[in-house]
């Protein structure tokens, strides 16, 4: 008895860390984003079913806009396979807008903003970090939190010169040959991300 | 000795048999369930139970090769899903800013949908598939208007990529919703639906101050037009969507998998225990009706002297 005791509680022991690591971002109870019609027909048609989640149902929660204005501003800085930054605040940053390098201070107006290759750098106090981004899109909410979404982003100091020389010849290369429009593209795409790439580095 | 002629039985028996009921031609070949050696439809007058125990040794060696299998898809799924799950749990931001951004609104009105439903490629794998199908279909009722709402499967390796190049040039819509299982924990998934808006419907809502109204405030940079960036935003949405939705169904899959199988491994061991009791029973009582028969009839010998 006082073995089996013993037993359960080790195996407890053993259980708690497994389920604290457990990384499941539990749905939060957060109503669902439907009306009360749409929720009525879905019993209607479908009344064996579990009502489903939707996404903003396993959102982190988003800061209000704040009455006065913030002295730092909220980064997330996401990736698809990884998040940078996550709600990391800091002072400024600069991302690289179609339109041009783009500043975002706290309390900068609502904006949406494509991005092409280029320098978005971070800045914290006197720290600066420079990463170069594949293009995407940046969001600058009204409550001062920006979102850059991006598809592929590197510090730029793990780069090599050489490589990326080498990777823009290819595509100069590839692009006198092209045949087709998508392969056109292709190559349009590799010139423009290796040519940022370069001028980022400092060396075209 | 007995149980050393119990277990070659059959042999013994055919052998008598043959000399006792010459009829047996290789014709009339008697199906496997029955005694060999007899012709179908005879009584089978002895051996039955030797057959029987024939039978059941077979089905407990598919058992237990059943089960090594089943054990085998486990390992495998758990060894997997320890990959699969790291990728989800990293991908989980990505989604986001864009729901931030845009709001979640599945009972949008819209013309024409598409629903999109994302499945795994492999079978066995428990009921994740079912509920992803069960719930496209409610969400296809729910949505029925004049123009008939399109359905679109993703379920076999490697298309991704090109199925969402497909949707996006061929096929006309309003918006989309994704149907797939979100990964709650290796033993739950849960069935979610998430909604993408195709630009126009996004410039409209937001215009005309529907449920986007608070779009409208944002400044737009980038693109020659803000329809050029609406059309990019909407497609890295998609693209973004679909990725981590794809992420968390494959993850829930070997979740699932990993689940199903280790319940069919464990009935595959009850079902060995109880069919080795019953071969064990049914040997038992071959021997002892056989020691019966020999201490009966020497008995009777002895009776007749």
């Amino acid at each position: 008895m006082l073995r089996r005791q013993v037993i359960a509680r080790a195996r407890a022991a053993c259980r708690a860390p497994a389920a604290a690591r457990s990384f499941s971002d539990k749905p939060l109870d957060v109503p669902p984003p439907v009306s009360d019609a749409f929720k009525d027909k879905f019993k209607q048609v479908a009344p064996n079913l579990q009502f489903p989640k939707f996404p903003s149902q396993f959102m982190k929660p988003r800061p209000a806009v704040p009455g006065t204005l913030p002295t730092k501003l909220t980064v997330n800085f996401v990736l698809p396979y990884k998040t940078e930054l996550d709600a990391k605040e800091v002072d400024m940053i600069i991302v690289p807008a179609t339109t041009g390098q783009m500043g975002i201070l706290p309390g900068h107006v609502p904006t949406i903003a494509e991005l092409k290759p280029g320098i978005m750098s971070v800045h914290e106090g006197s720290e600066v970090t420079q990463y170069f981004v594949s293009g995407g899109f940046a969001f600058v909410h009204p409550n001062s939190v920006a979102d850059v979404t991006v598809v592929d982003a590197y510090p730029l100091d793990v780069f090599d010169p050489e490589e990326v020389r080498k990777g823009l010849a290819e595509f100069n290369a590839k692009s006198s040959t092209a045949s087709t429009d998508a392969e056109k593209a292709e190559a349009q795409i590799g010139i423009q991300v290796h040519s940022a790439l370069l001028s980022s580095l400092g060396l075209s | 000795m007995a149980s050393s002629s119990a277990r070659n039985g059959v042999s013994r028996l055919s052998h008598l048999l043959s000399k006792a009921a010459p009829v047996a031609a290789p014709s009339l070949q008697s199906p496997s369930w029955q005694c060999p050696g007899l012709a179908p439809g005879e009584l089978a007058p002895f051996g039955t139970r030797m057959a029987s125990s024939q039978i059941v040794r077979n089905r407990m060696k598919s058992v237990k090769s059943i089960q090594k299998i089943t054990k085998a898809m486990k390992m495998v799924a758990a060894s997997k899903l320890r990959g699969v799950q790291t990728k989800t749990e990293n991908s989980r931001g990505f989604w986001q800013p864009f729901v931030a951004l845009m709001g979640d609104h599945p009972d949008i009105d819209t013309k024409k949908n598409i629903v999109l439903t994302i499945s795994s490629d492999r079978g066995l794998c428990g009921g994740i598939n079912s509920t992803v199908v069960k719930l496209s279909k409610g969400i296809f009722k729910l949505l029925e208007s004049e123009e008939p709402t399109k359905y679109i499967v993703i379920g076999e390796k490697g298309k991704m990529s090109m199925i969402a190049d497909e949707i996006l040039k061929n096929v006309e819509f309003e918006a989309i919703r994704m149907v797939y299982n979100k990964f709650a924990s290796v033993v739950s998934f849960i069935p979610a639906v998430a909604t993408i808006m195709a630009p126009e419907l996004i410039a409209k809502e937001s215009e005309a101050g529907g449920k986007l109204a608070q779009l409208e405030s944002y400044e737009i940079e980038g693109g020659d037009s803000k329809a050029e960036v609406l059309q990019n935003l909407s497609e890295f949405q998609f693209a973004a969507m679909l990725f981590s939705a794809s992420l968390e169904n494959a993850c829930s899959e070997q979740g699932a998998r990993m689940s199903a199988m280790d319940s069919s491994t464990r009935n595959a061991s009850e079902m060995l225990e109880k069919l080795t009791q019953k071969y064990n029973r049914s040997r038992q009582a071959s021997i002892t009706t056989e020691l019966i028969e020999i201490i009966s009839g020497a008995a009777a010998l002895e009776a007749a002297s």
